[in-house]
């Protein structure tokens, strides 16, 4: 990835200093209170798509007693059409360890984890050489946090944060029942910050920046910016860092191919855009979120079988132990192909739909749960093409 | 715990102690939510969703199984909303599920069906999945058939196989639309570490684990007219059968039991008690010979603590685990299968019949014990010792396919010989049992006195489940041919359920802890919750069916198995002597080391 690829904004990549992890030599002379404090007013949100407020996680957990706590960077990236982690682990994997080095700091845990996504094997030598570097620069701090790296072996359903935990203490990768959450019951069952690996980054540059600063990005409801991953049916596919806010219209103006029809934000759980809804459509946390994945599809498509894509992805990726999702997913899928073929009736969708809203509030976790945004998104907006 | 939580389910206020689940204040109220993954056994998984309801001012429908309770909470258990997902989900896993009900054993007695029936899901809302699956059937083995068909994935045997009995010979494989509940490597459960004990197939909401049934067999023998069908019964079975024929919960239907089995057809209705007597003598002078190896001739070989053989549960699990603690085992053979090589033997010489033209049939409250029958071993007669072994459930079925009134049957008693039996006998059936039987033989017959305990109830023994219990009993003022036990203290304990087995293993392996003689019963709670018994079975169904063993003990006559006059008999005309010839030949057996996988 080339450097001109980026546009608009360029804090995370960007090398501002000579010296090394030396945002987080300042940021450990300060108080805890006073970095949460700058977090807070940032209005920092979780940058893996579900967006909870950063720092109300690092002060839950801060606040649960207990000697053992962990910070794990979630860094299992693996919804469809997202590939920005990477890009910020191979050009800024100091930043991330930075950030989880304040985190821990932060709530008082003196090991951090990285959850690394099984495909991204290769990084680890490079990644390891960085860490060297910086358990060399926290111990002249004399600042006791350690990070080590554990691989995932491809789930997708690892990237769910107690689904994580489970593979990283060596179980099968299943979500747990929440309550408890993480920031009282996590990795080893005790009080644990998992953060998405540009979280990390984003903390990293407000303690740089100030919160003043940082917040003249975005919105009010999404501050900052947002690394993203574009992708499809576009003349320049990339890594793209953009101020929070935006309208879709104006991200098709200058990623669209002329032909855009519709855009999926936020990967196979996300929703599916089509073009009349580009100019009320925000990008954020008020409007449509995103992870960062952006997938733009031009009038050459058939949205069926971007559904019948995303579907096949469901079926084999659910975990499998609840109801709703692991028999849901072949519902939904075996169901449009059934009213395709003409086996079923057009009104099948309707009872189709019916279901996904029921998968919607009854799954046992986010996988399960957010099926219905894309298959309800696709089939209200393309419905024509599901059936002829 | 002394918190209280305020909360509002269905108009009602309600308050319950912290950590209270959402389900468990609707059943305090009375307010049935359906369930399927949840069993009181068992940790909460919350998967199979059923059991959602609708909380105010949350978007999602949490399950109630797995959330607790929280301070102003307002939850409606039976909305719109929920009454269309809950359907939703039932009709998802029909979907999936070989929902051929006539075809299936579990017919009527089906959790899956039960909501289907309450659901009225006559209009099958989803496609059938089923056709598309490749879908096995495990009838490999003698004990359990495993049907992937009708499993619904709730993953009550996956919790029941790791928690209660650390065995973990089901497990979770693969994921998404291919997620099953497999073995390793998907080999048969003969193949594997599974024990049989049939804990699985109690808490199975569905027919996906049952037991493999030999009631045509059964009939068959009994009609044959050449046949001479003798059946036993374990202690366990006559404090639940009631259940399966719809009689409250820990009643005593002994005499129900043996007239029922008379009017079924059966030749001769005798007890697995006798035989149980019989264990007492047999282990009892067992484990004072194995004491003076070890105290008076300090012979290294010999292997203590001396373990009971009773539960083939706990057998299978012992060949498979601790393959080095075999010899510990006392080589007797189970009350099953004495009384099996007994029948073909001296019950067949006394009433001058071809053993070969007698079947030997027992009513036990176990699935293990089909495989034990099955045992190469277990023929030492030249003719298998049990030919079939029914479960309790199997039992309570034939009684239903004759349409007798079980309720109104006259009590009746058991045939003899081979049919007498003591109340040290009736207690094999609850953990510490045969534990208390042995002592309160082994004692008298080493001190000529009464076990030291008030009315013969030695209590520390019994406890309560779900731990490792040990008693100590100082044994004094011996008779001469004894006096080498003088004062030494007899170092006993008792576990239940494979997971203490596997704790009490690991402790006496480590060496934290020593003692004499141990008793191990399979099942929680021993074979009163054995993996035959009547569904459901859970904590409370178990110590009712407790109270009801101990009560038969006490309304017995004798209470001491070597007082058993049968047992006297047995020595006198058959066997001449415990230990002897004869009982070596038919009464003890070896085993077999397994792998541990």
């Amino acid at each position: 990835m080339s450097e001109q690829t980026l546009k608009r904004v360029d804090l995370i990549f960007g090398e501002y200093s000579n010296e090394k992890y030396k945002v987080l030599a300042t940021t450990l002379e300060r108080t805890n209170e006073d970095i949460l404090k700058d977090i807070l007013e940032s209005g920092l949100r979780g940058r893996g798509g579900a967006g909870f407020p950063t720092a109300m996680k690092w002060k839950f957990t801060a606040e649960t007693p207990g000697d053992e706590k962990y910070v794990v960077c979630n860094a299992d990236e693996g919804e469809p059409g997202t590939f920005k982690d990477r890009e910020i682990l191979l050009r800024v994997p100091r930043k991330v360890f930075s950030g989880m080095a304040i985190c821990g700091r932060v709530i008082g845990a003196k090991k951090g984890l990285m959850y690394l996504r099984g495909e991204y094997k290769f990084m680890v030598p490079e990644l390891m050489k960085e860490l060297d570097s910086y358990h060399e620069h926290v111990k002249q701090l004399g600042f006791d946090f350690t990070i080590e790296i554990r691989m995932g072996s491809g789930a997708y359903i690892c990237g769910e944060e107690s689904a994580l935990f489970e593979s990283m203490e060596g179980g099968r990768g299943e979500p747990r029942n929440k309550p408890p959450y993480p920031t009282t019951s996590g990795f080893m069952k005790k009080p644990t910050v998992i953060n998405n690996v540009e979280t990390f980054v984003n903390v990293l540059m407000i303690m740089r920046l100030g919160p003043d600063q940082y917040k003249k990005l975005g919105t009010t409801d999404s501050r900052g910016s947002k690394v993203f991953s574009v992708s499809g049916d576009t003349p320049i596919p990339g890594i793209y860092e953009l101020e929070l806010g935006m309208s879709l219209d104006r991200f098709v103006d200058e990623f669209g191919d002329g032909d855009t029809k519709a855009v999926q934000v936020g990967g196979a759980s996300g929703f599916c855009v089509p073009r009349k809804k580009f100019k009320d459509t925000v990008i954020g946390f008020e409007g449509v979120p995103t992870g960062g994945s952006m997938m733009i599809f031009n009038s050459s498509r058939s949205m069926y079988n971007v559904l019948h894509n995303y579907l096949e992805f469901f079926e084999e990726e659910s975990c499998g132990q609840c109801t709703p999702c692991r028999v849901g997913c072949q519902q939904l899928l075996k169901g449009i192909v059934a009213v395709k073929k003409g086996e079923k009736k057009a009104v099948y969708l309707d009872q189709l739909m019916k279901l996904s809203e029921s998968m919607k509030i009854t799954a046992k976790c986010g996988l399960g749960q957010s099926v219905a945004n894309s298959f309800s998104s696709i089939v209200n907006n393309f419905k024509e093409e599901m059936i002829y | 715990m002394d918190k209280k939580i305020n909360l509002t389910i269905d108009g009602i206020n309600v308050s319950v102690d912290e950590g209270t689940t959402i389900l468990e204040a609707a059943r305090n109220l009375n307010i049935h939510i359906p369930t399927l993954c949840f069993h009181e056994d068992l940790c909460v998984a919350g998967n199979c969703r059923v059991c959602v309801v609708e909380q105010e001012k949350v978007r999602n429908l949490p399950a109630s199984c797995a959330t607790p309770a929280t301070e102003g909470m307002v939850i409606h258990t039976n909305s719109m909303k929920v009454r269309m997902a809950r359907k939703h989900i039932v009709e998802l896993l029909l979907s999936e599920h070989n929902a051929d009900c006539t075809k299936c054993y579990k017919n009527g007695n089906c959790e899956l069906q039960g909501l289907a029936s309450q659901m009225l899901t006559g209009d099958h809302l989803f496609l059938d999945l089923v056709p598309d699956k490749k879908y096995t059937i495990d009838m490999f083995n003698t004990a359990i058939i495993k049907d992937d068909s009708r499993c619904i994935r709730c993953q009550r045997c996956v919790r029941t196989c790791e928690e209660l009995q650390s065995v973990s010979a089901l497990g979770v494989a693969y994921k998404g639309n291919k997620m099953k509940i497999s073995t390793f490597f998907e080999h048969s459960l003969f193949e594997v570490v599974c024990t049989n004990c049939g804990q699985c197939v109690n808490r199975c909401p569905t027919g996906a684990l049952i037991e493999r049934n030999y009631i045509d067999q059964v009939w068959d023998a009994i009609y044959d007219p050449t046949k001479h069908v003798v059946v036993q019964t374990a202690p366990a079975v006559r404090v639940a059968l009631g259940e399966a024929l719809g009689m409250a919960t820990g009643k005593i239907v002994t005499g129900k039991m043996v007239a029922a089995l008379r009017r079924l057809g059966f030749n001769s209705v005798l007890d697995t008690d006798f035989t149980a007597d019989l264990t007492i003598i047999e282990e009892g002078h067992e484990l004072l010979t194995r004491l003076k190896k070890a105290l008076v001739d300090k012979d290294p070989t010999v292997s203590l603590p001396m373990a009971t053989s009773c539960s083939p549960g706990w057998i299978k699990f012992i060949e498979h685990t601790f393959p080095e603690y075999l010899p510990n085992l006392s080589t007797c053979k189970s009350p099953q299968q004495m009384f099996g090589a007994l029948a073909k033997t001296y019950y067949a010489q006394k009433r001058k019949i071809d053993p070969k033209n007698i079947v030997s049939v027992s009513i036990m409250p176990c699935t293990a014990k089909k495989f034990e029958a099955n045992r190469p071993e277990m023929r030492s007669s030249g003719y298998k010792d049990v030919d079939y072994v029914l479960t309790t459930r199997e039992l309570g079925i034939m009684i239903k396919q004759a349409g007798l009134d079980f309720e109104e049957l006259p009590e009746e008693k058991f045939d003899s010989f081979m049919g007498s039996s003591t109340g040290a006998a009736v207690i094999f059936g609850s953990t510490g049992g045969v534990m208390e039987a042995a002592l309160r033989t082994a004692y008298e017959i080493v001190t000529g006195r009464e076990v030291p305990f008030d009315g013969l109830n030695i209590t520390p023994v019994r406890g309560t489940e779900g731990e490792v219990r040990e008693a100590t009993i100082k044994i004094e003022k011996v008779k001469p041919e004894w006096s080498f036990l003088e004062g030494v203290e007899l170092k006993c304990a008792v576990a239940n359920g494979l997971a203490h087995a596997k704790t009490l293993m690991q402790n006496v392996k480590e060496g934290k802890a020593t003692y004499h003689f141990i008793e191990v019963m399979a099942c929680p709670g021993g074979c009163l919750g054995g993996g035959g018994q009547p569904i459901p079975t859970n904590k409370e169904i178990r110590s009712k069916r407790k109270m009801a063993i101990y009560e038969e003990d006490m309304g017995m006559p004798i209470r001491k198995s070597h007082e058993n006059p049968e047992i006297a008999e047995i020595y006198k005309e058959f066997l001449e002597k415990p230990l002897g010839h004869k009982s070596h030949e038919l009464l003890h057996t070896h085993y077999t080391p397994r792998k541990r996988y």
